[in-house]
């Protein structure tokens, strides 16, 4: 197999991956709202007079409250996301270049605009000295496209080529909009777990009345119905967890796939693992980028030395794949790549960091 | 039930049948985009090239030699774009890209012109456009391979007819180290490697 097809057949198996992910998060969140809806309908049949509707729920009001409150979370993210974050870490957008180092970002950004076969997106530079860049914009038409001024000083023009092409992956994926509806998700979730314990520990009156109306149908209640609605429960119990770390692992696919879609953009998948061992290697701490925006950048800011992530856990609920890990396949790429006709870099000589 | 199942096949072909043929013609058209992009980036560097010989003509006197090549280079490719002779433009835009190599690697030799502001802008902006009409022609390739693949796979084959899809040419470089003058095939049955 070529190098290329070798190249695609990677990004296809990613995409796979993400989409089953996806499907399984969706499935997550509609077996927490709509599943609710499928136990209080069994059980208000079950004691309800046979052949009547009467006191039976059938408007499935529970999955819809859950769509609308994320739905308008994802609204929020959709509209005003972008470009709050941009603003909150003191960005200056670059329009005409001034100097050189900034003509070059700009050209290197138009480089990838046209191997990505997109428009270029705004480019905006980051007064902070830890090296990182980050894409945000839900269309990939009005993209944003952000580096630090520590990314510029740090890597040479082929180096931050292939960062601007990772993130140019993200911006051709549309992973920012898929990232805020997760976002959203995972916010809903959240917003009700906590919100639904508040009122159980408080003896709320929205659950009580319904637990009282629920506790004298108990007695007709099947067994199928008790064990849906412990299961139900327990989904809800650990549900802030669970959709948390699915939202990671998606974000992590998605940034596998935006590696190879740099690797795709520059053919020189080497020289994004020498960014990476150049971004990961840096001490220094990042002063404008916000905690919550990590997921976004190309290398967690907050965890990017290279030995402190490589706990189980850690793992787990990582916004960013580990970057040996990365690296290492990019490395891979890049040898498959030597030695081939096409390509236009040298053999990779890198050292085990 | 037969009538049902029948009714329920030929739906099934007949969206089969649109997916396909739309699929043709969305590919068609990015790969005709792709093709302008490279023209558009010739232009940007028949456009940029006197700018940037007049910033440099005092600093590099002595290398009249590359700076002419450059610029009688640039005179035949605009002559070759305006004949739409394709195999001819690709030929001389070949021989451009080898005069603005050249010219690159003088830059590189002497590290006091290189320290010049106005020679620092001019490598880059040579490397800048040089990058360009590199993607661009990586974008036309990859697109142009897909939009092949696509008309020769089963069952997608059946319907380039009917989208009036015909295999496009790749434009295909040898590669020879940093940045060889490309040597072009437009040769009508080069197949996607």
């Amino acid at each position: 197999m070529s190098p290329a097809g070798n190249l695609f057949a990677q990004q296809e198996a990613n995409r796979k991956a993400s989409r089953r992910l996806v499907a399984g998060f969706v499935l997550f969140i509609a077996w927490l709202g709509f599943g609710g809806d499928i136990i209080w309908y069994l059980a208000s049949r079950n004691s309800a007079a046979p052949g009547t509707l009467s006191g039976v729920h059938i408007f499935p009001g529970l999955g819809l409250l859950l769509l609308a409150i994320a739905g308008a979370m994802a609204w929020w993210g959709y509209h005003f996301g972008a470009t709050s974050l941009i603003k909150a870490t003191g960005a200056r957008e670059i329009e005409t270049p001034d100097t050189d180092e900034e003509r070059q970002l700009v050209n290197v950004v138009e480089e990838m605009a046209i191997a990505s076969g997109t428009r270029k997106p705004h480019v905006w530079l980051v007064p902070d000295a830890a090296p990182n860049a980050f894409a945000t914009g839900i269309h990939s038409e009005d993209a944003h496209l952000a580096v630090t001024q520590g990314l510029i000083d740090t890597l040479n023009r082929e180096e931050l080529q292939a960062v601007v092409g990772h993130e140019m992956g993200h911006i051709v994926n549309l992973d920012v909009r898929l990232m805020t509806l997760l976002t959203a998700l995972v916010g809903v979730v959240a917003v009700i777990h906590n919100n639904a314990f508040r009122v159980m520990r408080f003896g709320g009156s929205g659950r009580s009345s319904r637990s009282r109306s629920s506790s004298k149908s108990g007695g007709g209640m099947g067994v199928v119905v008790i064990v849906l609605l412990v299961v139900w429960i327990i989904s809800w119990l650990i549900a802030p967890l669970v959709t948390r770390y699915m939202a990671m692992k998606v974000g992590r696919s998605r940034e596998f796939l935006a590696d190879t879609m740099s690797a795709q953009f520059t053919r020189n998948p080497g020289a994004l693992a020498h960014a990476l061992e150049k971004i990961g290697g840096s001490t220094v701490k990042p002063t404008m980028i916000p905690k919550s925006s990590a997921q976004l950048c190309i290398a967690d800011p907050y965890h990017s030395a290279w030995g402190d992530r490589e706990g189980k856990f850690a793992d787990l609920m990582a916004t960013h794949p580990p970057l040996r890990e990365r690296v290492r396949r990019l490395q891979e790429m890049a040898y498959q790549n030597a030695g081939t006709s096409d390509s236009l870099q040298s053999p990779l000589s890198m050292s085990e960091a | 039930m037969f009538g049902f199942l029948l009714l329920a096949l030929i739906v099934v072909v007949v969206l089969f049948a649109i997916s396909s043929y739309n699929r043709l013609v969305s590919l068609k058209n990015q790969v005709a985009n792709a093709w302008k992009q490279i023209d558009v980036q010739l232009k940007r560097r028949h456009d940029l090239i006197p700018n940037l010989i007049n910033t440099v003509k005092g600093a590099m006197n002595f290398e009249k030699d590359t700076l002419e090549a450059v610029v009688s280079a640039r005179n035949q490719a605009i002559t070759a774009s305006t004949s739409g002779n394709v195999a001819a433009t690709a030929a001389a835009e070949g021989q451009l890209t080898g005069a603005l190599s050249r010219l690159l690697a003088v830059v590189e030799a002497y590290p006091d012109l290189k320290a010049t502001g106005n020679v620092a802008q001019l490598q880059e902006e040579l490397t800048g456009t040089e990058n360009k009409i590199g993607f661009a022609r990586q974008l036309y390739n990859d697109t142009a391979t897909q939009y092949n693949t696509a008309q020769q796979s089963f069952p997608t084959m059946l319907f380039a007819g009917m989208a009036g899809a015909s295999p496009a040419t790749l434009w295909e470089i040898t590669d020879e180290g940093e940045r060889a003058v490309p040597n072009v095939d437009l040769s009508m049955n080069t197949a996607p490697k």
